[in-house]
């Protein structure tokens, strides 16, 4: 019960790391044709996340094989019910992959132009395909006692479903403003600064309407009703948000950077607390469910995954806030004009 | 169309697709290793504009494998449901292990690489690059190890209606496993030998970037010979793994359809999967398939009619694959011998020069074609006598599954134009020159 309980937790940390991480690369990505007024925003853009983004792309590799690995048959209804969403989302990531390391190599307008699209759509997608597939997820999924999925595409695009598509959308803009915000001087930054203010009232609003939505839709809250003390998980995430307009004010954007990626990672809590036990659960009947009881692997794998979760987890993170550490600063003119740059 | 052949179609696609990166990744991202350290030791500038030259190539590849791997891992839960339930217990941690101690460290560092020229020192950034390199060859050990356990299942226990993990040690020391990875590795490096020798190839006949190119190949040359030697010698180890792991494949890949001592084995054969019978066979050599498989001419080789029909490859492809695969594998060593011996001659000998050009695809095809060997001839097996591929695929629309396959078809596609074109475009540009 421990056990399966722990990796419970583990397979939510993982899902919040990788939002927190490839989130704002998304969000640049997003912004990217609304922010790139010329060819050099543009370029600075890209090459602010150049050196991070595959690295941040792997906490989704991680999450997908850990959700493989302790809970195989969550692996397995889960993945193939959100056929047509996933697979959309896997392309949408072979776009904005290949477009980086495309864009730059031809110069030619029409050459650029394309890439631009795909940077774009690659990064807009699986924002709010990752929102939708959550929000679906919290709200239970229909699926029958042999885990079969009884819908389409069509049916995870219902109004809570396309709620949490808005809200990961917003969260992910906030967070990448901020980025380039930090990576960018001059009128760049300034419009990157501008942007996370002006979009910061609207991440308000989709949270709160998020918060009352969930207790319409969703049983999510049972859990913090019998516990009142996980309300502090929700707490949290709007007191980071708070911070992040705070830290905006001082114009402090780093600490405004890091209040708005506790803001993602509190949220992403906000719905693994609520959902616990349930990694799946069924709309049809809660006894098709799939659980973090009912769907784990055996005690021996989930204890040498733990072993090797505790063991590598952290030498990942020491690397890669080195990787961070080391291009956190500004870009500069030798960064953009290095022959591998994007 | 039913679901589990389009799901089959469709995780071919991807996984040929994405093995035309693969290797090319793992095998010069050693040799770019050491062009950078022989740059930090010698300071010798040629050096560095060979790790700029390859690198650049090198970043191309390396995108589009990591984009198309990515699709693969999901693809088990989309397709292969049932197959993923079934195993997820033991294969499912294999590769969330590769993605937590490999695919991070390499896909962390490659972007340290790219970035880092100017925020770090000479040696760091090779080492870097070292890291990198380490890392992809450790992300295939993991992945190996998964397939390895298709192909052999160990370590495992029936119970709870799956197979579950009984003994992880035996999991990670499997000998099928093993023996992948110790073949797949020189073959990753003999292709990226041969990528390398046959661009310089092209430059040392355009009698241009002469210093870099020379260095290059003959550089690629000793990884080449000794590479193609390795694949070989455990080309024929695993063979003999597989004689006596998987005899359904053996008897599959030489067409042999009748159980007999002093098997011979047939240069090449058109089976006749019917009436259980080769329509034809040309050259016929007796001993050889009992030598081959267990390293004994008298050994007995148990023919393709005492295996059930519903538990027999499909004999063609599985023979065709292994032909080639065998054919272009004795061509390798032969090439980089003529190598050794007119290496301080090669601008003399155009003709050489012109074959080794050419020769750039061979590795690829011949690797493709050892793992359709590999997974074709498992079938209709997706883990070898435990589940049958017929019963692994997701309760899907047939559908769904068909408008995703057009969509890897033309994403695929058109990736893999640009994708090459870029290679082809940057290859042929060649280095930059040399700072006047």
């Amino acid at each position: 019960m421990v056990l399966q309980a722990t990796w419970f937790f583990i397979w939510g940390l993982l899902w919040a790391l990788f939002f927190m991480t490839d989130g704002f690369d998304f969000g640049v990505g997003t912004l990217y044709p609304f922010l790139g007024k010329s060819d050099e925003d543009k370029r600075k853009m890209i090459n602010s996340l150049g050196p991070l983004w595959d690295g941040n792309e792997v906490w989704l590799i991680t999450a997908g094989g850990v959700t493989f690995a302790a809970f195989p048959l969550v692996y397995a209804v889960m993945f193939s019910s959100l056929y047509t969403a996933l697979m959309l989302i896997l392309f949408a990531l072979i776009l904005r992959g290949v477009s980086f390391e495309f864009r730059g190599k031809v110069d030619h307008p029409l050459w650029r132009k394309v890439w631009d699209t795909c940077i774009f759509i690659g990064s807009f997608v699986p924002a709010l395909l990752f929102g939708v597939a959550f929000g679906n997820i919290f709200q239970g999924v229909p699926i029958n006692q042999e885990g079969i999925f009884q819908g389409n595409l069509f049916t995870l695009l219902n109004p809570y479903g396309i709620l949490g598509g808005l809200l990961f959308v917003a969260l992910f803009l906030v967070h990448g403003a901020l980025w380039i915000a930090i990576k960018t001087d001059g009128d760049l930054h300034d419009r990157a600064a501008a942007t996370a203010n002006r979009l910061w009232p609207v991440l308000l609003g989709i949270i709160v309407v998020f918060l009352i939505a969930t207790a319409v839709f969703t049983p999510l809250y049972a859990n913090y009703l019998a516990y009142p003390v996980l309300f502090l998980v929700p707490l949290v995430a709007v007191a980071a948000l708070l911070g992040v307009k705070y830290f905006l004010t001082k114009k402090a954007y780093f600490k405004a950077w890091f209040a708005s990626a506790a803001t993602i990672v509190f949220c992403t809590f906000f719905g693994v607390v609520g959902l616990f036990p349930n990694l799946f659960p069924s709309s049809i009947d809660p006894a098709y469910s799939l659980t973090a009881f009912n769907a784990s692997s055996s005690p021996l794998t989930l204890r040498i995954m733990l072993i090797v979760v505790i063991l590598f987890i952290p030498i990942v993170l020491v690397y890669q806030v080195w990787a961070y550490v080391m291009f956190s600063k500004k870009l500069t003119e030798e960064d953009l004009s290095l022959e591998e740059a994007y | 169309m039913d679901v589990v052949l389009l799901s089959r179609l469709q995780f071919a696609a991807a996984t040929m697709f994405h093995f035309l990166f693969v290797p090319l990744t793992l095998g010069l991202s050693v040799i770019i290793a050491v062009m950078e350290t022989r740059y930090v030791q010698t300071g010798d500038e040629t050096y560095l504009r060979m790790t700029k030259f390859w690198g650049k190539l090198f970043l191309i590849n390396f995108a589009l494998g990591v984009v198309t791997g990515i699709t693969l891992e999901f693809q088990f839960g989309t397709n292969w449901s049932r197959y993923s339930a079934y195993v997820g217990d033991i294969f499912g941690s294999l590769l969330a292990i590769e993605a937590t101690v490999a695919f991070f460290l390499e896909s962390t560092f490659i972007g340290i690489w790219i970035f880092g020229w100017k925020k770090l020192s000479k040696k760091t950034h090779a080492a870097v690059m070292w890291v990198v390199a380490l890392a992809g060859n450790l992300s295939a050990m993991w992945i190996l190890t998964a397939n390895g356990w298709m192909q052999h299942p160990v370590g495992y226990v029936i119970r709870n209606g799956r197979a579950e993990l009984s003994d992880f040690g035996a999991v990670i020391t499997n000998k099928f496993a093993l023996l992948e990875l110790a073949h797949m590795i020189p073959a990753a490096l003999l292709l990226g030998a041969f990528f390398v020798m046959g661009i310089s190839a092209y430059h040392l006949l355009k009698k241009q970037h002469v210093d870099v190119s020379t260095r290059s190949f003959n550089m690629a040359l000793v990884f080449g010979l000794v590479a193609s030697l390795a694949v070989a010698a455990t080309g024929d180890m695993h063979g003999v793994h597989v004689a006596e792991v998987q005899p359904a494949k053996l008897a599959a890949m030489e067409a042999h359809w009748e159980t007999q001592t002093q098997a011979p084995i047939v240069l090449f054969a058109i089976p006749d999967e019917e009436n259980e019978r080769n329509l034809i066979e040309i050259g016929k050599i007796p001993y050889i398939l009992s030598f081959l498989g267990y390293h004994d001419i008298n050994a007995e080789v148990k023919g393709l009619r005492d295996f059930p029909k519903d538990e027999r490859p499909p004999v063609l492809i599985t023979l065709f694959s292994f032909r080639t695969m065998v054919a272009l594998g004795t061509l390798f060593p032969l090439l980089t011998i003529i190598g050794l011996v007119l290496r301080k001659r090669l601008m003399e000998n155009p003709w050489y020069l012109w074959i080794m050009v050419f020769a750039i695809p061979l590795p690829y095809v011949a690797i493709e074609m050892g793992w359709v060997l590999a997974e074709v001839g498992r079938q209709p097996w997706i883990v070898y006598g435990l589940l049958k591929t017929a019963d692994a695929a997701s309760p899907v629309a047939s559908s769904q599954v068909l408008t995703s396959l057009i969509g890897f078809i033309l994403v695929y596609g058109l990736l893999g134009m640009v994708g090459f074109y870029l290679m082809f475009k940057n290859a042929v540009k060649g280095p930059e020159p040399a700072d006047a």
